[in-house]
């Protein structure tokens, strides 16, 4: 399956745009996901954390993929 | 009453407040965060801040939820700006209004310590020398 994503702050940086394509093969969980982008921007690993949202709500790696969501890849925030 | 803001215009403290005033509020507790203009010994040049921002909203609008939920709150203000903020301006007021000072004190520390750990909301700061995403690297 092929999802786009959106990123902010650092993880912009980490894939150099705002918004990409990822092919997860035949997986669909966040988990996979993460899996996935961990091995094409290795950088993504050494932050502190980081999260992703869909349809602007955390969700956890257990968490499957139809394909036509809103999905964010969101590193730790610092707002205030 | 909850009134949520993300903007990048400048914030207006003294409209924050008076709209969570009412003749049934005995306090109003006020957090005014402004751009410190160092960071460890480093000097801050400016902040830059980003927002996802749909989910910004409704997570300021969701923590707003849960302290009317536990603590008794008349208003809950919260505004927070996005975009170029150089040193000592505002990203951020939150104004809570309670029947007694105990509860708006509490509400509002909890609004402050829970956006800055929830809310995606994301700053930059420039140095002299280089910038850094804060709090992105361990």
């Amino acid at each position: 399956m092929v999802v786009k994503i959106l990123a902010f702050g650092v993880a912009k940086e980490i894939f150099n745009t705002s918004q990409l394509s990822v092919d997860m093969g035949g997986k669909s969980a966040i988990g996979d996901l993460k899996q996935t982008l961990e091995l094409q921007y290795p950088r993504l690993a050494s932050l502190s954390s980081y999260m992703v949202a869909v349809n602007n709500e955390y969700a956890g790696n257990e968490v499957v993929l139809v394909g036509n969501e809103e999905i964010a890849i969101i590193p730790p925030v610092s707002g205030g | 009453m909850i009134d949520i803001v993300l903007t990048d215009r400048p914030l207006d403290i003294t409209n924050c407040i008076n709209a969570v005033m009412t003749p049934a509020a005995g306090g109003i507790d006020v957090f005014i965060g402004t751009v410190r203009d160092a960071t460890k010994g480093r000097r801050v040049v400016r902040l830059e801040f980003e927002a996802y921002e749909p989910m910004a909203i409704s997570e300021m609008k969701k923590i707003a939820e849960q302290s009317t939920a536990q603590w008794p709150l008349h208003k809950v203000v919260i505004h927070h700006r996005t975009g170029i903020l150089e040193v000592g301006e505002v990203p951020v007021v939150i104004a809570v209004s309670a029947a007694h000072r105990g509860a708006a004190f509490d509400a509002c520390r909890y609004i402050i310590d829970t956006l800055k750990q929830t809310v995606p909301i994301w700053k930059k700061e420039i140095f002299e020398d280089g910038e850094v995403w804060v709090s992105a690297t361990p």
